[in-house]
C-alpha cells in the first residue's frame, strides 16, 4: 500500500458468486453475489433493512467470512491476506462513529497509523491533515473526547479516522444514519467534495434511496439475500427501473429526484427578460415594455447582479429604479439542481432569475423548461428501453 | 429540573464523602484510642494496649488485606477476561458458582477447615489463601460483567480497523471495563479487611486478636480498640476505592 503523496485513486473490488450461509438457517444470507466496484468511484449498496447488504459489505474486510466465491481487491484474493492487515488497509466508517469513548479525538483518528506503526512525528502530522481535511479546528477538537462532540463532529471524526492511513478502499455502514437531516446533508456535501480530491473506491451500505442518488457513482440495488436487482448509475436507475421492485424502491417521486441530478447550467436559459440598469430612467424602461409588450422588467445593480422586478403598473408612479416594484426573492445560480430550480419558479409564480459567477445575472429559467428536460428524460430512457 | 437537583444532591454527598469519611476514621480513631488510654488500664490491659502492639498489629492487618486484594487481582481479573472470550464463556457459569460457594460458606468455617486440611501448620499464607477465596466473587462476577457490558459496537470498530484480538482487548475492552473491575475490588477489599479479622484463630494475627483476647479475658478496652480499629481500616480502604474509582477510571467517561 502507498502513502506517497500523490496516492493513486482507489483499488478495484471483485466479488464473484459470493455465498454467506450461516449454520443453522435454511437459506443464505448472501446468495451468490458477483459484481465489479470500479477504481476511484463511489458504489452504494442500497436496499431494504435485512436484505444482506451490511453482510456483503462485511465480507470485503473479512469482519464476516464469505462461504464460498472470491472476493479480491486489485486482483490480490483478500482470503490470502491476514485479516487484521488487510482491515488496516481498508478505511471503516460505521454508524454512530463507533469512536472509541475513552480517547481523544486524535488517538482515535490516530488508532491506524499507530496500528501501521508509524513514527511519531508523521502520525502527529497525520492527525492534524485529518482534522483540517474534515473541517475540525485541531486547537479545538485535537484533545477531546468523543462524548464531548455533537452528532456531526463524531461521525466527522469517524470519517477521518477511516480516511487516516489513506487507504485505497473505504467501507461505510451506514455512517449518516443516526443524525439529524440538516446535518446529514452537510456531511453527504462534504464526503462527495473529499472523494473528488481523494479519489478512493467507497463502498457506502445505506436504506436511504436519496442518499444513494446524491453521493453514488454506481447504486447496487439489493433485494433479498442480496440478490443484485439492478447495479446501474443514478441516473439510469431513475429514469429506466429494471423491476417493479426497483421502481417500488425509487419511490413515487422518481421525476422529481431526477431533478437533483441535473444543474441549471445543463439547461438552456431563456434570455428574453428585458433588463435595465438603477440609473436609467423611468419612462425609457416603460416605453421598452410598451414596444415589446411585456409586464415586466428586470432591473440589476451596478456589478449586473439582478435586484427587483419591476411592473409597469408600478412604472407609472416611480420616480426611480432603485426604489421601484418589489426586490427578487428567491433565485438559483448555475450550479443549482433543477429541483432548486423548480422550487424557485414555483415561489417566483412561473421564472426564476438565474445568476452566474459572482451573482452576475445569467437568464432566467421557467416551468416549461423544467417540464421539457424532464420530458426529454423521459423520451431518452423509452427510447434506449 | 428534578434531575438536575437530584445530581447535583448525588455530587454533593459524593463530596462529603470524599471529605467526611477520612474525616470520621480519624475521629473515631482517637476517640477510642484516648478513651481507652485515658481510662485506668490493669496489666493485662496495658500488655495488649500500647503503642508498639496496636501498630504491629495494624500493620500484620494491613499486609494480610493487601496479600488478598493482590491474589484476588491476580486471579480474578484474568480469569474473568477469560471467561468473556468466545471459546471460555460456557464455563462462566460455573466458575461464578463455584466463587458463590466461597462467599455463602461462612468464612470462619472455611478458614478452621482450611487450616485443618493443610495439619494444622501455622502459616501467612493458610489466612491469606481462604480469605482470597472468600473475596472473589465481586471481582470476578464485575469483571465478567464490565467486560461483556463494552457496547458491541466499539469492539467491531476496533476488530474493522485492524486491531488484532489482544489489541482490543487490551486497548478498548479492559480500559472500558476498569471502572465496574474497581467497584468490585472496592468491595472484596472492604470483605477482606472484615475477614482479615479471623485471621488470628489460625495464628496469624491481625487487628482479631485484640477482640478474640479482650474478649476472652473480658478486658473490654482491649475488644473495643481491636473491633474499632478493623472498623477504621474497613472505611478507609472504602474511601480509597472510591478515590480510585474516581480517578483511575477511563477519561472521557466522567
Amino acid at each position: 500500500m502507498t502513502n506517497t503523496e500523490n496516492a493513486p485513486s482507489g483499488a478495484e473490488i471483485r466479488l464473484e458468486e459470493v455465498t454467506k450461509r450461516y449454520s443453522g438457517t435454511a437459506s443464505p444470507a448472501v446468495a451468490s453475489v458477483t459484481m465489479t466496484i470500479p477504481p476511484g468511484k463511489t458504489v452504494i449498496f442500497v436496499g431494504p433493512s435485512g436484505c444482506g447488504k451490511t453482510t456483503t459489505m462485511k465480507m470485503i474486510n473479512r469482519l464476516i467470512e464469505p462461504t464460498s466465491g472470491r472476493i479480491s481487491i486489485d486482483d490480490r484474493d483478500v482470503l490470502d491476506i491476514d485479516p487484521d492487515k488487510l482491515r488496516r488497509t481498508i478505511g471503516y466508517a460505521i454508524q454512530q462513529a463507533g469512536l472509541f469513548p475513552h480517547m481523544t479525538v486524535a488517538q482515535n483518528i490516530g488508532m491506524v497509523p499507530s496500528l501501521l506503526r508509524w513514527n511519531k512525528k508523521k502520525l502527529a502530522e497525520r492527525v492534524e491533515e485529518m482534522l483540517d481535511l474534515v473541517g475540525l479546528d485541531s486547537a479545538v477538537f485535537h484533545d477531546r473526547y468523543p462524548r464531548q462532540l455533537s452528532g456531526g463532529q463524531q461521525q466527522r471524526v469517524g470519517v477521518a479516522r477511516a480516511l487516516a492511513a489513506d487507504p485505497p478502499v473505504l467501507l461505510m455502514d451506514e455512517p449518516f444514519g443516526a443524525v439529524d437531516p440538516i446535518t446529514r446533508g452537510n456531511l453527504q456535501d462534504e464526503l462527495m467534495r473529499l472523494q473528488s480530491e481523494l479519489h478512493k473506491t467507497i463502498v457506502f451500505v445505506t436504506h436511504d434511496f436519496d442518499e444513494a442518488v446524491k453521493l453514488g457513482d454506481r447504486i447496487a440495488v439489493l433485494g433479498e439475500q442480496s440478490k443484485i436487482l439492478q447495479y446501474d448509475t443514478p441516473e439510469a436507475i431513475l429514469q429506466n427501473p429494471a423491476d417493479d421492485t426497483v421502481a417500488g424502491f425509487v419511490g413515487a417521486g422518481a421525476s422529481l429526484k431526477q431533478l437533483t441530478l441535473l444543474r441549471v447550467r445543463d439547461v438552456e436559459l431563456k434570455q428574453e427578460a428585458i433588463t435595465a440598469r438603477p440609473d436609467e430612467t423611468v419612462e425609457a424602461v416603460r416605453r421598452q415594455l410598451e414596444e415589446r409588450n411585456r409586464p415586466f422588467a428586470l432591473v440589476l445593480d451596478e456589478r449586473d447582479r439582478p435586484a427587483r422586478w419591476v411592473h409597469k403598473r408600478q412604472l407609472a408612479q416611480a420616480s426611480s429604479l432603485r426604489t421601484a416594484g418589489k426586490p427578487i426573492g428567491d433565485f438559483v445560480s448555475t450550479q443549482s439542481t433543477l429541483q432548486d430550480a423548480l422550487e424557485a419558479c414555483l415561489a417566483e409564480g412561473g421564472a426564476a432569475v438565474v445568476t452566474k459567477e459572482r451573482g452576475r445575472y445569467a437568464g432566467t429559467i421557467d416551468i416549461d423548461t423544467v417540464m421539457a428536460t424532464v420530458q426529454r428524460l423521459r423520451d431518452e430512457a423509452g427510447v434506449s428501453e | 429540573m428534578s434531575t438536575a437537583t437530584a445530581q447535583l444532591g448525588e455530587r454533593r454527598s459524593e463530596r462529603l464523602r470524599i471529605w467526611g469519611q477520612p474525616i470520621a476514621v480519624v475521629l473515631i480513631v482517637a476517640a477510642v484510642l484516648i478513651w481507652a488510654f485515658a481510662s485506668e488500664l490493669d496489666d493485662i490491659e496495658k500488655r495488649n494496649l500500647n503503642a508498639a502492639v496496636i501498630l504491629s498489629l495494624t500493620w500484620e492487618h494491613i499486609v494480610l488485606s493487601i496479600a488478598v486484594a493482590a491474589i484476588v487481582v491476580f486471579v480474578a481479573v484474568p480469569l474473568g477476561v477469560l471467561l468473556t472470550r468466545r471459546w471460555a464463556r460456557f464455563a462462566a457459569p460455573f466458575f461464578l458458582a463455584i466463587a458463590n460457594i466461597g462467599q455463602a460458606a461462612p468464612s470462619i468455617g472455611v478458614l478452621v477447615l482450611f487450616f485443618l486440611a493443610l495439619g494444622g501448620v501455622v502459616n501467612f499464607w493458610v489466612a491469606v489463601g481462604p480469605i482470597a477465596f472468600y473475596a472473589l466473587l465481586p471481582v470476578l462476577r464485575n469483571t465478567i460483567l464490565g467486560v461483556r457490558s463494552v457496547d458491541s459496537s466499539y469492539v467491531e470498530a476496533g476488530t474493522g480497523i485492524g486491531m488484532s484480538r489482544s489489541k482490543v482487548l487490551f486497548t478498548i475492552e479492559l480500559p472500558l471495563a476498569v471502572p465496574y473491575i474497581l467497584a468490585g475490588l472496592r468491595t472484596s477489599l472492604v470483605l477482606a479487611v472484615g475477614t482479615a479479622t479471623l485471621a488470628t484463630f489460625v495464628g496469624d494475627g491481625g487487628l482479631g486478636e485484640l477482640i478474640v483476647t479482650g474478649y476472652k479475658l473480658a478486658r473490654y478496652p482491649v475488644l473495643v480498640v481491636g473491633a474499632a480499629l478493623a472498623m477504621a481500616l474497613a472505611l478507609l480502604v472504602d474511601w480509597l476505592g472510591g478515590l480510585a474509582e474516581r480517578w483511575i477510571g477511563p477519561k472521557g467517561l466522567r
